[in-house]
């Protein structure tokens, strides 16, 4: 039941910072990048990494899994909006940009999931 | 300098949004924590990595295929369908419920784990599975989403609608 509630809470504090990452992106960043979505999927990866790694050596309990990994970085991240963003770029003839945006999406969140492994290997 | 926040400009964090946004979020977060404890495969990270280390994430895959799919309906219902519905609707079950349910930092952690547990095989078919899925269903809502929602305008049958 504790659990139910960490998950909400975490959901409920991801989201939020996703969404805030994305409208400070869009004031101070440009291109032809959705840097809201980017970086929000590459803090969570990270996160998560580090999170992982810590959580096998017991530094956080059931409960700040819940909180954090399912909750918080689970909502941080996303897949629906990215897959909708990649759409309208291939669907505007934007082809080269969607299937570098997914490339760089993918190959960075899986290096930063290692990164922020070896981040918390190197402190316990 | 952007360190005077005008409340009134729109470029900025509007509050009413992170908040339906939040409430979104949780709800999101809740459905895909119900979805990993039905269907307990090794797919989330915070309860199984310590059970089912090289197992395919088939939780985390569909998630992900389920909430493209539905954020693909979402898009052509709200933009050309209910155009007229209230504006917190789209932020609220499209950043919130659908970005909280779907995940992307489970599918990083998913692939390196079985990278770390020889799975090598398995990795590189989550990476492609979820990102062939993804896109697919994606389209696939919002093909489906048009052919059941909008009304198509019959050019040669000269309806005449006129709006």
């Amino acid at each position: 039941m504790m659990e139910w509630l960490l998950v909400l809470a975490g959901g409920a504090l991801g989201a939020p910072a996703r969404y805030l990452i994305g409208t400070a992106s869009k004031e101070h960043l440009r291109g032809p990048f959705h840097w809201g979505t980017f970086l929000a999927n590459m803090a969570a990866a990270l996160l998560l990494g580090f999170l992982v790694q810590a959580g096998t050596e017991d530094a956080l309990g059931r409960t700040g899994q819940a909180l954090l990994s399912t909750g918080f970085c689970g909502a941080l991240s996303t897949w629906s909006t990215f897959s909708n963003e990649v759409h309208s770029m291939a669907s505007a003839r934007r082809t080269a940009g969607a299937a570098g945006y997914v490339s760089v999406t993918v190959a960075l969140g899986l290096g930063l999931s290692f990164a922020g492994m070896a981040v918390a290997q190197a402190l316990w | 300098m952007h360190l005077h926040p005008h409340p009134d400009t729109t470029s900025g964090p509007q509050w009413p949004v992170v908040a339906v946004v939040a409430v979104g979020g949780a709800a999101g977060a809740l459905l895909r924590y119900g979805a990993s404890r039905l269907w307990r495969n090794g797919s989330d990270a915070a309860l199984l990595w310590r059970t089912g280390e090289a197992a395919f994430p088939v939780t985390t895959v569909l998630i992900n295929v389920v909430g493209c799919f539905l954020m693909g309906v979402l898009t052509v219902a709200l933009k050309e369908r209910f155009t007229g519905a209230p504006r917190l609707l789209n932020p609220m079950l499209g950043t919130g419920v659908l970005g909280g349910f779907t995940t992307f930092s489970s599918y990083t952690d998913d692939t390196r784990r079985l990278l770390e547990n020889d799975q090598p095989g398995y990795a590189v078919a989550n990476l492609l599975v979820t990102v062939a899925g993804c896109l697919t269903a994606v389209v696939l809502g919002v093909v489906v989403a048009r052919l059941a929602l909008v009304r198509r305008r019959s050019a040669g049958a000269g309806e005449g609608s006129g709006s």
